[in-house]
C-alpha cells in the first residue's frame, strides 16, 4: 500500500487497528461504537469552531473585530461559552409543561445526529451503508419538526407558539422542492445509497470531474437544493421563525443554560449535515475538484468542501436582509416547486437523449435552453404580477 | 429469546402498545398527539426489525414527517393548546367500543386468512432496488396514478392560496378596511 493510499485510509486502518485488539464476535460492535465516538466528537468541534468563525467573519463583514478575548484571537471563545451555559441556572416557566419542554431539545440533538450516520466522509469511511440511506436522511430531517413544534407548544409563551408555528410551517413548505430537487441525483444514479451516489460522481474528462453540479440539471437541483437547506436549517435570509425583532427568540425563549445550548448545538449540527448532504449529492463528496489533486485524502477533502459551505452560509447570513412570510411561502410554492418538478422532466430527458446516437452535445443545448427559459419566464412572470402594497390576509383576519 | 420472539421485538412492541394507550387515555389532546408519534416510531422500529428498510423510513418520513405535524397542527386551529376541560369518557363511548371492536375482528380474520400455512418460514429478501424495479415495473400504471393524483392535489393546493383576481373596487374596499 502506498503511502497516499495510508493516509487516504488512515482513519480506516486505526478504527481497524483499535478493534484488533477486541475477540472476533466483538469486532463489528466495536469498529460501530468507533465510528460513533468519531462522529460525536468531531462534529461537535466543527460545531465550536464554526460558532467563533461565524462571530468573527460577521464581525469583518460588519467592520468589527468579533470576539477577542479568549485565547489568541478569540479561538477559545468556545470552550467560554460551553462553561457559561454549564453553569447557568437552567428555568422552566411556573406554567410550562415540564417533560414535553424537557424532551424537545433532546430529541432535536438525536435526531440531527442520526442524519449523520448515512454521510460518506471518506473513502470506506461511512457508519452505516444503508440501500436506502438517502431515504434515512430525509425521513430523520423530517422528525427534527415535532421537536421545534413540542419546544414551542410546551413553553406556554405566545412567542414561543408564533415561532414554532412559523418554523414548522416554513420546514414542511421547503420540504417538498427539498426532496424534489434532490430526486434528480436518484434517477441519473439508479441508487438509494450515498456511498453509491459519491462512487457515481468520481471520475475524471481530463482533469475536470464528473461532479452532477457541472450538469444543467444538476446545477439546477443544486440551487433548489442549496434554497430548500436555507430554509429548512431556519437560516439567513429564512429565519423567520427566530426573528428577534418581531418574536424574542422564537421557539427557544423560554430556554436557558444547557437546554439552550443543546438547541444551538442541533441547529448548528443540522446545517452541518445538510451542508454534507449538499455535497454528497452534487458535489462529488469526498472526491478530488481536478484529478491532479487526488493525492490529498478524501476524508480532507470532504472537510474542505463542508468548510466552503460553511463559509457561504456566514456569507449569506451577512449580506441579505430577512424575507417576509408571504414571500417565502410565495417563493417555496410558486417558483421552487415548479422548477424542481421541471427539473424532473429535464433529467429524465438528459438521461434517454444520453442513450441516442447524437447523444452528446445535444443534450446540454436542450436541457440548459429549456431550464434557463423556464428560470426567465417563471421569474418575469412572478415580478410582473407582484402587487407591492399593504398585505391581506384571507385565512386569518 | 421469550416465546420465540426476541427481546428487542418485545419491547419494541411494547413501546408501540404503551404509546398506543397512552394516545387514548391521556387527557391533554397535545400529549395524545404526541404519544401516538411514539407508536408511529415504534412501527417504524418494528418494520426496520423484520428488515423492510423501505417501509420503516417511508413510515418514518410520511407518518412522524407529515401526519403527526398535521394532527398537531388541527388541534391548535381548532381547540386551541390549553387547559382541557372535556373529559376522556364521552356518551358515545359504548359505539366507540363496538366500531373499534369490529375494526379489530375483521383485521385480525383478514390477517390470518391471508397467512400461508408455514409462516415465516423463507421470508424473501426484499431490497429497496427490487421495490423499485416492481414499482416501475408491473405496478406503473397505479403508481403514476397516484402520482398524478398527488400532484394534481399539490397545484390545487397552490390555487387556493392563491389570492382571487382582484377588481379595483375590491382592492379599494380590502384597504379601508
Amino acid at each position: 500500500m502506498t503511502f497516499v493510499n495510508q493516509l487516504d485510509q488512515v482513519f480506516v486502518l486505526l478504527a481497524h487497528w483499535v478493534a484488533g485488539f477486541f475477540p472476533l464476535w466483538l469486532q463489528p460492535l466495536v469498529m460501530t461504537i468507533l465510528g460513533v465516538v468519531a462522529i460525536v466528537a468531531a462534529f461537535p468541534g466543527i460545531f465550536a469552531l464554526t460558532t467563533v468563525l461565524e462571530r468573527k467573519g460577521l464581525g469583518r463583514m460588519q467592520n468589527r473585530l468579533g470576539p477577542n478575548r479568549v485565547g489568541p484571537l478569540g479561538i477559545l471563545q468556545p470552550v467560554a461559552d460551553g462553561i457559561k451555559s454549564l453553569t447557568k441556572e437552567d428555568i422552566v416557566p411556573l406554567t410550562a409543561d415540564g417533560i414535553v419542554h424537557f424532551l424537545a431539545p433532546v430529541l432535536l440533538v438525536i435526531a440531527v445526529f442520526l442524519g449523520f450516520a448515512v454521510l460518506p466522509i471518506g473513502r470506506n469511511m461511512v457508519l452505516a451503508n444503508l440501500d436506502a440511506g438517502l431515504l434515512f436522511f430525509f425521513a430523520i430531517g423530517a422528525s427534527t419538526e415535532l421537536s421545534i413544534f413540542m419546544a414551542g407548544w410546551s413553553s406556554r409563551n405566545k412567542y414561543s407558539l408564533l415561532g414554532a408555528m412559523r418554523a414548522v410551517a416554513q420546514m414542511i413548505s421547503y420540504e417538498v422542492p427539498l426532496l424534489l430537487s434532490s430526486v434528480v441525483v436518484v434517477m441519473i444514479t439508479g441508487s438509494l445509497s450515498t456511498v453509491k451516489i459519491v462512487e457515481a460522481q468520481s471520475g475524471f474528462t481530463g482533469i475536470l470531474p464528473h461532479w452532477y453540479v457541472f450538469t444543467p440539471w444538476g446545477f439546477a437541483g443544486f440551487v433548489l437544493f442549496v434554497i430548500a437547506s436555507l430554509a429548512e436549517t431556519n437560516r439567513s435570509p429564512f429565519d423567520l421563525p427566530e426573528g428577534e425583532s418581531e418574536l424574542v427568540a422564537g421557539y427557544f425563549t423560554e430556554y436557558s443554560g444547557f437546554k439552550f445550548a443543546l438547541f444551538f448545538l442541533g441547529e448548528y449540527l443540522g446545517m452541518l449535515s445538510i451542508s454534507g448532504f449538499a455535497i454528497t449529492l452534487f458535489l462529488g463528496g469526498w472526491g478530488a475538484p481536478l484529478s491532479v489533486l487526488e493525492f490529498i485524502p478524501s476524508w480532507a477533502w470532504f472537510f474542505a468542501k463542508l468548510f466552503g459551505a460553511i463559509f457561504f452560509f456566514i456569507w449569506l447570513r451577512g449580506t441579505l436582509p430577512r424575507l417576509r412570510q408571504d414571500q417565502l411561502m410565495n417563493l417555496a410554492w410558486k417558483f421552487m416547486l415548479p422548477m424542481a418538478l421541471l427539473n424532473l422532466i429535464v433529467a429524465g430527458a438528459w438521461r434517454f437523449l444520453g442513450e441516442s446516437p447524437m447523444g452528446g452535445w445535444v443534450r446540454w443545448v436542450v436541457c440548459s435552453a429549456v431550464l434557463l427559459a423556464t428560470y426567465v419566464l417563471l421569474g418575469r412572470t412572478l415580478m410582473r404580477n407582484q402587487r407591492l402594497g399593504p398585505r391581506s390576509y384571507r385565512y386569518a383576519e | 429469546m421469550i416465546f420465540g420472539i426476541s427481546i428487542l421485538f418485545l419491547l419494541t412492541g411494547v413501546l408501540t402498545v404503551a404509546g398506543a394507550l397512552a394516545a387514548a387515555l391521556l387527557r391533554n389532546l397535545v400529549h395524545c398527539a404526541l404519544s401516538l408519534t411514539v407508536t408511529f416510531a415504534g412501527l417504524a422500529l418494528l418494520y426496520l426489525e423484520l428488515g423492510a428498510q423501505f417501509a420503516g423510513f417511508a413510515q418514518i418520513l410520511v407518518y412522524i414527517g407529515a401526519v403527526a405535524i398535521l394532527v398537531v397542527f388541527a388541534i391548535l386551529l381548532t381547540r386551541g393548546a390549553g387547559i382541557p376541560e372535556y373529559r376522556s369518557y364521552v356518551s358515545s363511548w359504548f359505539l366507540g367500543l363496538v366500531i373499534a371492536a369490529a375494526t379489530f375482528a375483521l383485521l385480525a380474520w383478514a390477517i390470518g386468512k391471508s397467512l400461508p400455512a408455514s409462516a415465516a418460514s423463507n421470508a424473501p429478501a426484499v431490497t429497496v432496488q427490487s421495490i423499485g424495479a416492481a414499482l416501475m415495473g408491473s405496478y406503473v400504471l397505479p403508481l403514476e396514478i397516484v402520482a398524478v393524483l398527488l400532484t394534481v392535489a399539490l397545484i390545487g393546493a397552490v390555487i387556493v392560496a392563491m389570492p382571487e383576481g382582484r377588481s379595483p373596487s375590491s382592492s379599494e374596499k380590502g384597504s379601508a378596511q
